[in-house]
This record gives C-alpha cells, sequence and structure tokens, in this order.
C-alpha cells in the first residue's frame, strides 16, 4: 500500500505546488495587467490613498483638478474636486470611485498617482511608502488657456458646439471648449442630473467630448483643403478667374450654390473662396480628382485621430464615413469630387482637425503636433517632462500656404466672415454652411487664424443644430475667442 | 510507558513549536491592532493570550492521551486558525469572537475525540455502515425542507433556530471512516476486479453525483468523489479504477453542467470573468484584484484594501470563501506561499503517517483525512486562483465558519491518533 500512499501523497503535493505557482503568478507576473483593469475596484480604492497630483491651466494658478481630503473608517482618502466646473471637463476628465476615469485623469493616471517610471518619482514615492506616510502624485501644467477656455464658453452658451484654438508654430491646444458641458464634480455625487443637461440640440450629450470626438459636416471650410491640394498642385493660382454660372453639372446635373439668386459670373480663384462659390470649387474638384483632395486631407491630419494625450476612445480621425465607419477611397468613382471639394460629401471633421489645418496654413504650411499637457512637475516643483514642439508633416509649400491665407484673409476683410473682423488685427478664416437635411437646420462653422503677419492662434468653431450660417454664428465666436486670446497676450 | 522518554521529547517538541505559533499569533493580533488602532480596541491584545491558552489546552490533551503522536500537527492547525482568526478579526472584530468560540469547540472536540479513542480508535471499523449512513444522512441533511438553507446558491446548509452549520463538513469525516473500513475489507475483492463488486462503488458514485446536484455545488461532490478515488487507488492498487472513476466523475459533472444553470454560470466566469465584470464575474475578479494588489510583500495586516472609498464590502464572503484573497493581499507573495507551505507540511506529515501506520484500516484513514484536507484546500483556492471553476467551500482552518473549524479539529484528533498507535508501534519511536 505504500506504493499507492507515496503516489497520492504526490499527487495531492502537486496540487498545492500547483496552488502556490498560480499565487506567484496573480502577485507578480500579472499584476500591472491587473492594475490596468478599469473594473479594479480594488486598485480604484487604492488610488484614493493616494494624494493625487493637481492639473493646472497654462498660467500655474488655475487648478482644473484639485484633492479634497476625507476620513473613511479610520483610512484616510483623497478625493477629487474639479474648482473650475465644467470649463475644461472633457480634456481633463474626472477620477472616481464609482464610474472610474475619462480624459486626462485617465489617460495620465500613472502621473497623476506617481506611478510613472522616471527614476525620481520611483524613489520618491518608493520612500513615502517605506515611511507610510501619504503617497504624492505629479502634478501636470496644461497648455490650456484659462482666460481663452472661459471666452469660449461664454460664447457658445447653451448652443451644442466646440471651440478648439491651437498656437501654430508649438501645436499647443489653448481652447478646448466643448458645449454643453458638465461638472465632473456631479459624476461620483449625482449622476443623473448630468443626465438631465440640455442643450440646444437634439442630442446634448454632455459628456461628449465635441472638439476631439464630435462629428461635423465641415461644409464650406473644406474649401481650404481643396484649395490647398489645387494651389500646391501648381496647376492653380489665386487670381485665375472662372466662370460661375450659379451651378455646377456633376452626373449630368446642376448642382447648386448655396445662393442660387444671382450667378457671379467671372471671379478669380480668391474671390471664389472669398464668397465661398459652390460651383468653383466643384469644378476644381473634378478637375483635380476627389483621390487628390482625399491625399491633401491626410496630410493635414484626416484619417488619423488627433495626437492628443487624451484617451484614444475620446479622439475621432476625421474623413469620408460610410455608414458610420471611416472610408478611406481607393477608386474616384467611390466619391463625388464635386461636393467633396465644397464639403458636403459624407465629409465628418472634429474641430480638433479643423484647428490642426488652420494651424498648418498659419504656420507656412507645417502641421505641429497638437498637444495638451505641457510639463508635468514633482509635488516640489521640480521638472519631470515637458513637451517639445514637434512636426507632425509638412502638409503644403510654404508658397501655398501663403496664398490660402491671401484667400482667407479676403474672406473675412470683405467676403463671408466678416463678423470676425478685430480691429487692428488681420484676421484670415473661412466660414461653412452644412445643411443638415432638417428643415432649416444647419452645421455652422468657421476657420481662422491671427494675426495674418505674425500667427499667434488658430481656430476652428463649430455649431449643430444652426438657423444661421457660419458667418453669422460661428464667426462672431471665433471673434470673441481670438479677442480674449490676444488681449491676454499683449497684457503679459 | 516503556518509551517514556522518547514520548517525553515529542511532546516537548510540540510546545516549543506552540510557543513560536503563540509568538506569531500575538504579532499578528498585535500589527493588526497598530494598523487599525482607530477602529478597534486594546482588548484585541488578549486575543493572543487566549489563543495561547487554548493551544496548550490541546497540548495537555495530546500529552494526556496520545504522547507518541505527530509533533507537528497541531503547531501547525494552531498556526492555520490563529491565521484565520487574526484575518477575520481584522475584517470584523465581532467575527473574529464567534470564531474564537468556534475554536474552543473545535479544541473541546479534539480533547473528546483523542479521550473517547486513545485506547483503540480501531473499533471503529465496526460501526462503519453507522459512519456510511451518517454520512449520507448528513449530506442529504439540507435538502429537507425547513431545515435546509440556501447560500450564495449553494445549498449547504442546515439552520436549526439561530444555529447554522454545514454538515457536508462532517459527513467528510465519516465517510471517510466508513471508506477507510469497507475498503480494507474488500480490498482484495476489488482488485480482482469482477463487475458485480462494484455495485456499491457505483452506488457511491450516484451519492456524489446527487449530493452535487442537490447542492448546486460542484466543490463538494469533487471533494467527496476525490477522496474516495483516492483510497480506492490505495486500496487497490488499481490505476485504471482512477481513471475510469474520473471520467465517470467527468461525465456526471457534464451532466450537471447541461443542467443546473448555477454550474454552467460557474464555468463561463471560469473561462472569461471579464466577459461579465460588473455582475457574474464580479467577485472573482475583485479577488484576483485583491490577491494582485497585495503583490510580492503584501499592504501589511490591516493596511489591506476591501471596502468602498464609502465604506462598503467590496468582496461578497470575504470571510469565508474568499479569506485567502484577504491574506494574500495584506500579507503578499511572501505570506501567502508561507500559508501554503504550512499546508504542504501538514499534508506531508500527515501522508507520513499514512507511510508509517502498522495496519490498512490505519493506512486508509490517514491518507483519506489527510487527502480531504489537502484537496479541499485545493478545490477552494484553485477555484480563487482560477485554476479550475470556483465553487463554494472552506479553506480548512482558516476560513470563518464553525462546521469547518470543528471537523478540521475532529480530522486533526484522527490523525494524531493514528500518529501515536503508528509511532507506539514501531517500538523504539519515530523520529520525526
Amino acid at each position: 500500500m505504500n506504493t499507492q500512499i507515496s503516489r497520492v501523497a504526490l499527487a495531492a503535493l502537486g496540487l498545492l505546488v500547483a496552488l502556490i505557482l498560480a499565487t506567484t503568478y496573480w502577485q507578480t507576473w500579472a499584476v500591472a495587467g491587473l492594475e490596468d483593469r478599469q473594473d479594479n475596484a480594488i486598485q480604484r480604492v487604492a488610488e484614493f490613498t493616494i494624494k493625487r497630483g493637481l492639473i493646472y491651466a497654462s498660467d500655474r494658478r488655475t487648478a482644473l483638478a484639485a484633492n479634497e481630503r476625507r476620513r473613511v473608517k479610520g483610512k484616510t482618502f483623497y478625493f477629487r474636486r474639479y474648482p473650475q466646473g465644467g470649463l475644461a471637463a472633457h480634456t481633463v476628465g474626472y477620477s472616481t470611485q464609482v464610474r472610474s476615469r475619462a480624459g486626462l485623469e485617465r489617460s495620465l493616471n500613472d502621473y497623476l498617482t506617481g506611478a510613472n517610471e522616471n527614476l525620481s518619482t520611483v524613489l520618491r514615492t518608493t520612500f513615502e511608502e517605506l515611511r507610510g506616510v501619504t503617497v504624492t502624485g505629479n502634478n501636470v501644467v496644461l497648455t490650456l488657456n484659462a482666460r481663452g477656455q472661459r471666452a469660449a464658453m461664454r460664447a457658445l452658451g447653451g448652443r451644442c458646439g466646440s471651440v478648439a484654438v491651437l498656437e501654430p508654430r508649438t501645436g499647443k491646444v489653448l481652447v478646448s471648449a466643448s458645449s454643453p458641458t458638465y461638472d465632473p464634480n456631479l459624476v461620483e455625487r449625482d449622476y443623473a442630473a448630468i443626465n438631465r443637461i440640455r442643450g440646444a440640440c437634439p442630442t446634448a450629450a454632455p459628456l461628449l467630448n465635441r472638439t476631439a470626438n464630435g462629428r461635423f459636416v465641415p461644409g464650406s471650410t473644406f474649401k481650404v483643403l481643396t484649395a490647398a491640394a489645387a494651389l500646391d498642385s501648381g496647376r492653380y493660382s489665386l487670381y485665375q478667374t472662372f466662370n460661375d454660372p450659379g451651378f455646377c453639372i456633376e452626373y449630368g446635373r446642376p448642382v447648386n450654390n448655396y445662393d442660387t439668386s444671382r450667378p457671379f459670373g467671372t471671379v478669380t480663384f480668391l474671390q471664389a473662396m472669398q464668397y465661398s462659390i459652390n460651383s468653383v470649387f466643384c469644378n476644381i474638384g473634378k478637375e483635380l480628382g476627389p483621390l487628390k483632395v482625399i491625399e491633401y486631407a491626410r496630410r493635414f491630419g484626416f484619417y488619423s485621430r488627433p495626437p492628443l494625450e487624451t484617451p484614444p476612445e475620446e479622439r475621432a480621425a476625421s474623413g469620408l464615413s460610410r455608414r458610420g465607419e471611416l472610408f478611406l477611397p481607393k477608386t474616384p468613382f467611390e466619391v463625388d469630387p464635386g461636393r467633396l471639394a465644397f464639403g458636403q460629401e459624407r465629409l465628418q471633421v472634429t474641430p480638433m482637425q479643423m484647428a490642426m489645418v488652420v494651424a498648418a496654413v498659419a504656420n507656412r504650411g507645417v502641421l505641429m503636433r497638437p498637444y495638451v499637457v505641457d510639463r508635468v512637475l514633482t509635488p516640489s516643483g521640480s521638472r519631470i517632462a515637458r513637451t517639445k514642439p514637434d512636426a507632425l508633416s509638412t502638409a503644403v509649400k510654404p508658397r501655398t500656404a501663403a496664398a490660402l491665407a491671401t484667400m482667407m484673409e479676403a474672406v473675412v476683410s470683405s467676403g463671408t466672415g466678416t463678423a470676425a473682423q478685430i480691429p487692428g488685427v488681420r484676421v484670415a478664416g473661412k466660414t461653412g454652411t452644412a445643411e443638415t437635411g432638417v428643415g432649416g437646420r444647419n452645421m455652422t462653422s468657421f476657420i481662422a487664424f491671427a494675426p495674418v503677419d505674425d500667427p499667434r492662434l488658430a481656430i476652428a468653431v463649430m455649431l449643430e443644430n444652426q438657423s444661421g450660417t457660419g458667418g453669422t454664428t460661428a464667426a462672431p465666436i471665433a471673434k470673441s475667442v481670438m479677442e480674449a486670446l490676444l488681449g491676454a497676450r499683449s497684457n503679459q | 510507558m516503556n518509551a517514556g522518554g522518547e514520548a517525553v521529547s515529542l511532546r516537548n517538541r510540540e510546545l516549543a513549536n506552540l510557543l513560536v505559533v503563540g509568538m506569531l499569533t500575538a504579532v499578528g493580533f498585535a500589527s493588526v491592532y497598530i494598523a487599525r488602532s482607530a477602529e478597534v480596541s486594546s482588548a484585541s491584545l488578549s486575543y493572543a493570550g487566549i489563543f495561547i491558552g487554548l493551544y496548550l489546552v490541546a497540548h495537555l490533551a495530546a500529552r494526556l492521551t496520545v504522547p507518541q503522536a505527530d509533533p507537528y500537527l497541531l503547531p501547525m492547525a494552531g498556526l492555520l486558525s490563529a491565521i484565520g482568526v487574526t484575518e477575520i478579526y481584522r475584517q470584523e472584530p465581532a467575527d473574529a469572537f464567534r470564531q474564537g468560540i468556534w475554536v474552543v469547540v473545535g479544541v473541546a472536540c479534539f480533547a473528546l475525540v483523542l479521550l473517547v479513542l486513545r485506547r483503540d480508535y480501531r473499533r471503529l471499523e465496526g460501526y462503519k455502515y453507522i459512519f456510511g449512513l451518517t454520512a449520507l444522512l448528513l449530506l442529504v441533511l439540507p435538502a429537507l425542507p425547513g431545515i435546509g438553507e440556501t447560500i450564495n446558491g449553494a445549498r449547504l446548509w442546515v439552520r436549526v433556530g439561530p444555529f447554522q452549520f454545514q454538515p457536508g463538513e462532517l459527513a467528510k469525516i465519516s465517510l471517510i471512516i466508513f471508506l477507510a473500513g469497507y475498503l480494507r475489507e474488500k480490498r482484495e475483492v476489488l482488485a480482482q476486479g469482477r463487475l458485480k463488486d462494484f455495485g456499491p462503488l457505483l452506488a457511491i458514485w450516484g451519492g456524489a453525483m446527487l449530493v452535487l446536484f442537490q447542492t448546486n455545488d460542484l466543490g463538494s461532490g469533487l471533494l467527496y468523489f476525490g477522496v474516495f478515488l483516492a483510497m480506492l487507488y490505495v486500496a487497490t492498487a488499481r490505476l485504471a479504477y482512477v481513471l475510469a472513476g474520473g471520467a465517470l466523475f467527468v461525465a456526471g459533472a457534464a451532466g450537471v453542467h447541461a443542467i443546473v444553470p448555477r454550474v454552467q454560470e460557474r464555468v463561463s466566469i471560469w473561462l472569461d470573468p471579464w466577459s461579465d465584470p460588473d455582475d457574474s464575474g464580479y467577485q472573482l475578479l475583485q479577488s484576483l484584484y485583491s490577491i494582485g494588489h497585495g503583490g510580492f510583500g503584501g499592504t501589511g495586516l490591516g493596511k489591506g484594501i476591501f471596502e468602498t472609498t464609502a465604506g462598503d464590502p467590496q468582496i461578497p464572503f470575504l470571510k469565508t470563501d474568499f479569506i485567502y484573497s484577504a491574506l494574500a493581499q495584506e500579507l503578499g507573495l511572501i505570506g501567502a506561499a508561507a500559508l501554503l507551505l504550512v499546508y504542504m507540511l501538514f499534508a506531508v506529515r500527515g501522508f507520513r503517517i499514512a507511510l508509517l501506520a502498522e495496519d490498512g484500516f490505519s493506512k486508509l484513514l490517514a491518507v483519506g483525512l489527510t487527502f480531504a484536507f489537502a484537496l479541499q484546500t485545493f478545490i477552494i483556492l484553485g477555484g480563487i486562483l482560477r485554476l479550475i471553476p470556483l465553487t463554494g467551500i472552506t479553506l480548512p482552518l482558516v476560513s470563518y465558519g464553525g462546521s469547518s473549524i470543528v471537523a478540521n479539529f475532529v480530522l486533526l484528533a484522527g490523525l494524531m491518533l493514528v500518529s501515536h498507535r503508528a509511532n507506539e508501534m514501531q517500538g523504539e519511536g519515530a523520529r520525526p
């Protein structure tokens, strides 16, 4: 019997050894994977024992996310508090127990909890753990300009839409405003209140970051891209003339201009942009071919998510869409070239993407990688990381960019965008109005940069559910945000 | 006593080990007290004293009745129960008090069994059918309307007035005594492999299946049947029986799986807990996260995270089925591995007793008891660690639960009785 007993013993010990191995697996090998799980409630609580890093606007004074110390059953927790409420809620996001995390609170979690792998941080937090004191996370300073952000939220009012502002030379995101917004302090406390938020559009979706994740029809603002492709090809020039009969023929049928009552007759390319004449762009689109236009759109960043630091699922790529999915045409026959050229062909863009387009035009054709995190600081204030401006691509030649600037300046000085004029500042811009098919409701937009001779900001304003045009609804918003920002600059 | 010198040395060794365990217990309670001084009173420190007193009582009982028994089993059992009570205490001081009372009852039963059976436990063999019947009765008890109770979807409990216990724990021991007697008697016949001799065995298989079906719990069925197969193998030396038995069990389990939704759910959670992380997979996942959070060194006793920031518990059944995930978080891999090593050492000592025992009944009894102890540990921890589907049985001596504590102290007494006799028969006494 003893042989059998030994074998049974071996089997039993084998089972227990398996337990030791499995425990080792879960406590060493699998730890990182488990910690990253969104449903890990233990980790979420553990991170509330950490004094999370603060998140500041670019002035390093306006705290967008701070902590509130509370003791529960003998344990000290640090809960998040958002002193500015909904001001930059969509970028900053939230860190909660019940609804996990979103925005930068999610994507920068390692920095904010001191779990990033910089040697100094590792040493500091390990030392804090050994001493048994509260672990403190690193602070983050954003590129967001508090004053510009406030101006944008105020200008948007209750409307559904977004304002994105970039600094053309660096790619800094100066404003990322999405409306309607929500108070991130309510996410934990009263989530139902967020669901009750209404805006001036059928789907308020207050949690949606419209700036980087909203899908808008660009309308005529897309003409800037068509013009970029046309001018950069060398086949077209600013003062070349076209004939506008008030429509253009596509697939054997006329496609009308926005204003069908009066054809412009003979116009230059510059004037076609200035007055947003669809027929001219329609014909250019047919001549260039849709693939060329799409190729240029891609140079400006279309078809990839805006490369921000927020979580990728909170950013959407712009481009043609088919049945709700992004779609990249392989042959020219899949796209209506004329409608594409004036921005009506199933195009869906984010305001951030349109801001990138104007920023590249303003920056002599070079597209800078947009970024919202300027630097990361230790609790004592020394710098751990800083974002360096980085060129993503050269979208167009400098000459093309200069020509586009001339066209866009004409739009503001005496075209469809006069509402964006700022005394003493040269502004270049382009309006957009897209009919949604719902009676009299438009998606309107305005993209601009200023000052033209020394561009300091590039802006995109996009609105849903408007009865007016881009020139009457979006341009005034752009004007007040630009004034706030340029004023803030000159005050410094 | 003829081998008096050796005996004293064995018991003195036990006493020395117990003192070490007593110190560890004191350190455990002290660290919980320090970490949670805001929550718990300094009276907690007296717990360690009470525990040391209890161990001494058990030790004296052993010294009186089984002087030649293995000197490591009692200290290890003491250590495991102390670890359990410490962790339960850290979770809920009032429950630790109740558990402490159960340990007192357990130690009393331990002493009682030693006292009653000190002359010759082998006379139990004569009552094997009574034990078999008792086991059956105890297993059926929870199914009876009126007293049976379903907790967490498993029908394993019996409630009489304010008392609630799991008869399955005691059934386990009755079943092992029955099997040891029955297999000792029938082993030659069974080894010949004539078909008609397998009637009773098929009946046992049917019983295990019935238990499985009736309790809605794979764990108990697996435990009983696994113990049965191990003992059958030791008795007959026929591996084929184990394989055939295993195949039968798998077939039966598959059948149960097809019928019982709860078993299906358990299996699908096991295969992919992340398919439904907020509902059916929640418990297993949060338990894994708890273990993972412990990492290598653990958070330290009393400093683990088991509650939401609002103070609500995060892991259901933490003190009973999931006590290991609490321990693994607070003690880390170092502590969890040490705990598992204690289980291994306990099993090693148990199997060693089986090897040293002189007669078939004693060997089978020791193997049965030890294997049941080890397999039960594997079934619950394997479930928690996602090696096998999760089932609701207790971790021997550590989990919160009276019936489990008492049953395992009785199991310990059984092993010590066999050990005492084996060592005595060896004449010159065994070197440990």
